[in-house]
């Protein structure tokens, strides 16, 4: 096992023995930042003020440095919070009753967990006392829908789904009206990854939302771009694109259970005001946490 | 969306003029531009500084020449070094014994590519170098894994070792095994569950089915897009299981792909191929040249050095 250590620890090795702020100090900063995939632009503009508040001696020890690095990253991933709008939800188990079916989309490049953290979701939401429906949107890649047919019976709800090659969003129609046939309270719909350079196939995303629209008013009601923790820069560009396509309202940050901290995410939040959900932990249906800002600063510098 | 390495430089040593050799101030100024466009690159940071001090070793005191800017000068210094510890001019091929089947041992971490990249290279090991594959999944845990071979397999037309009554991967390994050698087949493609290298339990099995299986290639697919974290996943598994070689999927997206770097520069073992796409024939041989101009967002100017 990896040994655990907070933002705090890390620090304090990192500032071992020294009580003023060094520019070995700040440099040091700057590898853990850059290492989490926070981003150079963030990182450099957080070291920088930093420097600046050591220059005009209003950040005199480590101790403050620590304080004011971390305030600094909580409030950029808390901002996203206030501002979701629409018909988004801050907790799956808060959905309101007037909506029926509530229709959330996941979407995200290739292999980044869309399917898996969907189970998750579903298996959350069931646990709930919810009727889910899981859609079978992925009619391109190989058995992706046996897969989704593999988690929705391990969870113990139906999938509705269609020969591989059908267009998606004839099979995002299918499921609303069996959701509505079937007063569901939840309908989940994984889609293909496509990587967000693909005219093609973000527009195909676009219409899957349409058709979703046009069948249950105000759908797709939540739209989750997944992201995968170990994913460098082009998360950024990825969030900026699949955000342009459909309503994205939240980040479900995946396999964090790995080495890498998924920083790319507060450069998003940040650029586009998306707040983090969920985190993914592991593959099995269990490995789903609501996203905790403080619990992911402080990973951060593990 | 990035500033092009060559615009930033060129900006950057202008005021830097009329000087007959690169000089200290020159390579400082130009060093901070490559580094920024290394990190945004997704170079990891240790690689990244490592690079910095061998191109300002090369850098300094060169003569300014007569046919490039400083600018240019440096862009050449730091695109050549980089080709260079990208592996040079070709790319490199699959080494292939007499010993009946070849194993080719597929591995990595979660939603890399393994499963797609195996029938892209049966596919192209096939066609292109006339040898006969057969497939086999060992991955036993992830749901409709096998399934997903077995599609691709038809798809591609190439047969898939398959045994439903099992979840056993070593008694799937070796009657796949079995099986090649019973019917003549010269090439085993062994595709294996994603697994992260902090994972003892399945580090462990795949050294065991390494040790079993005795493979030519041991190919590490890795995600174009992964971070600074590219490193420490591909050292470990080296240290663990010993690649052979990486092949970098995804490369259709816009992803820069500073990765190829690091892990070529930490684990020492080639980028044998590129995927470029869903498509089984979308697999390309790696060329150092390419990755190189990408990672450093040029192309434009490489092609006027070209001329000179
Ligand atoms: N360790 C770990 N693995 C995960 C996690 N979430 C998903 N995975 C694994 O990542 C791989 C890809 O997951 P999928 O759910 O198939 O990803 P996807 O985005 O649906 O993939 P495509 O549909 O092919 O684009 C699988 O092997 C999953 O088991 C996680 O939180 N931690
Ligand atoms: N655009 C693009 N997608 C790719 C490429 N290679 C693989 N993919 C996609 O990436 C996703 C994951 O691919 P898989 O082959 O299932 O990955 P894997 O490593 O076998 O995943 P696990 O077995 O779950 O660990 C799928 O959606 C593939 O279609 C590529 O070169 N380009
Ligand atoms: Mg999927
Ligand atoms: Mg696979």
């Amino acid at each position: 096992r990896r040994t655990r250590q907070n933002l705090v620890g890390r620090l304090d090795t990192l500032v071992r023995g020294k009580k003023v702020i060094s520019p070995e100090v700040l440099d040091e900063l700057e590898e853990i930042l850059i290492g989490a995939d926070i981003g150079v632009r963030t990182t450099l503009e957080l070291v920088e003020k930093i420097r600046t508040q050591v220059d005009r001696k209003l950040l005199n020890d480590t101790d403050e440095l620590k304080r004011v690095l971390r305030q600094e990253l909580l409030a950029l991933l808390r901002a996203p919070v206030k501002s979701v709008s629409g018909r988004a939800v801050r907790s799956e188990l808060d959905i309101p009753t007037d909506i029926r079916p509530y229709v959330m989309m996941v979407v995200g490049v290739n292999g980044v967990g869309k399917t898996t953290t969907i189970a998750k979701l579903a298996h959350l939401i069931k646990r709930e006392g919810n009727d889910v429906i899981v859609c079978a949107a992925d009619t391109f890649r190989a058995a992706a829908a046996d897969q989704l047919t593999v988690w929705a019976e391990r969870v113990g709800i139906p999938v509705i789904q269609q020969k591989p090659g059908t267009d998606p969003a004839a099979v995002v129609y299918d499921a609303l009206q069996a959701a509505k046939s079937r007063d569901a309270d939840v309908v989940i719909v994984d889609t293909a990854g496509r990587l967000h350079n693909k005219v093609n196939l973000m527009n195909e995303l676009e219409k899957m939302s349409r058709i979703a629209r046009r069948e249950v008013p105000q759908a797709p009601h939540e739209v989750l771009l997944v992201l995968d923790a170990a994913t460098g820069q082009n998360g950024l560009e990825q969030a900026r694109q699949f955000a342009k396509t459909v309503p994205v309202t939240g980040l479900v940050l995946t396999k964090l259970d790995g080495t890498a901290k998924g920083g790319i995410v507060v450069a998003i939040a940040r650029e586009l005001g998306l707040p983090i959900r969920y985190v993914g932990t592991g593959e099995q249906l269990d490995d789903l946490a609501v996203f905790s800002p403080e619990a992911f600063v402080d990973s951060l510098f593990e | 969306m990035f500033e092009a390495l060559s615009e930033k430089l060129k900006k950057t040593l202008k005021t830097l003029r009329g000087e007959s050799k690169l000089t200290e101030a020159h390579i400082n100024a130009a060093m901070t531009d490559i580094r920024i466009a290394l990190l945004e690159a997704d170079v990891n940071y240790g690689v990244v500084k490592q690079f910095v001090e061998r191109v300002r070793e090369k850098a300094l005191g060169q003569e300014v020449w007569q046919a490039l800017s400083p600018a240019q000068q440096v862009v050449k210094i730091v695109f050549d070094e980089m080709v260079e510890l990208l592996g040079g001019g070709a790319a490199s091929d699959l080494a292939f014994t007499s010993q009946t089947p070849n194993v080719i041992l597929m591995v990595g971490l979660q939603g890399s590519g393994k499963t797609t990249s195996t029938g892209k290279l049966a596919r192209f090991l096939a066609q292109q170098r006339k040898r006969h594959p057969l497939l086999v999944s060992v991955d036993v845990y992830r749901p409709a894994a096998r399934d997903q071979l077995s599609v691709i397999g038809k798809a591609i037309g190439i047969p898939v070792y398959e045994d439903p009554t099992t979840d056993d991967p070593f008694k799937l390994a070796r009657a796949a095994y079995r099986e090649a050698q019973l019917r003549g087949f010269d090439t085993l493609l062994v595709d294996t569950a994603g697994r992260l290298h902090i994972d003892d339990e399945l580090m462990v099995e795949l050294a065991q089915l390494k040790a079993e299986l005795h493979p030519v290639e041991t190919l590490f697919v890795a995600d174009a897009m992964i971070g600074q974290d590219a490193v420490r996943s591909a050292t470990e598994f080296h240290e663990r299981i010993g690649l052979t070689g990486v092949i970098l999927s995804k490369m259709d997206g816009d992803a820069r792909g500073g990765a190829a770097l690091s892990i070529r520069s930490m684990t020492g073992q080639p980028i044998k191929f590129v995927g470029v796409g869903e498509k089984y024939d979308a697999l390309e041989p790696f060329y150092p040249d390419r990755i190189a101009q990408r990672i450093l967002g040029m192309g434009d100017v490489l092609s006027l050095i070209e001329k000179v």
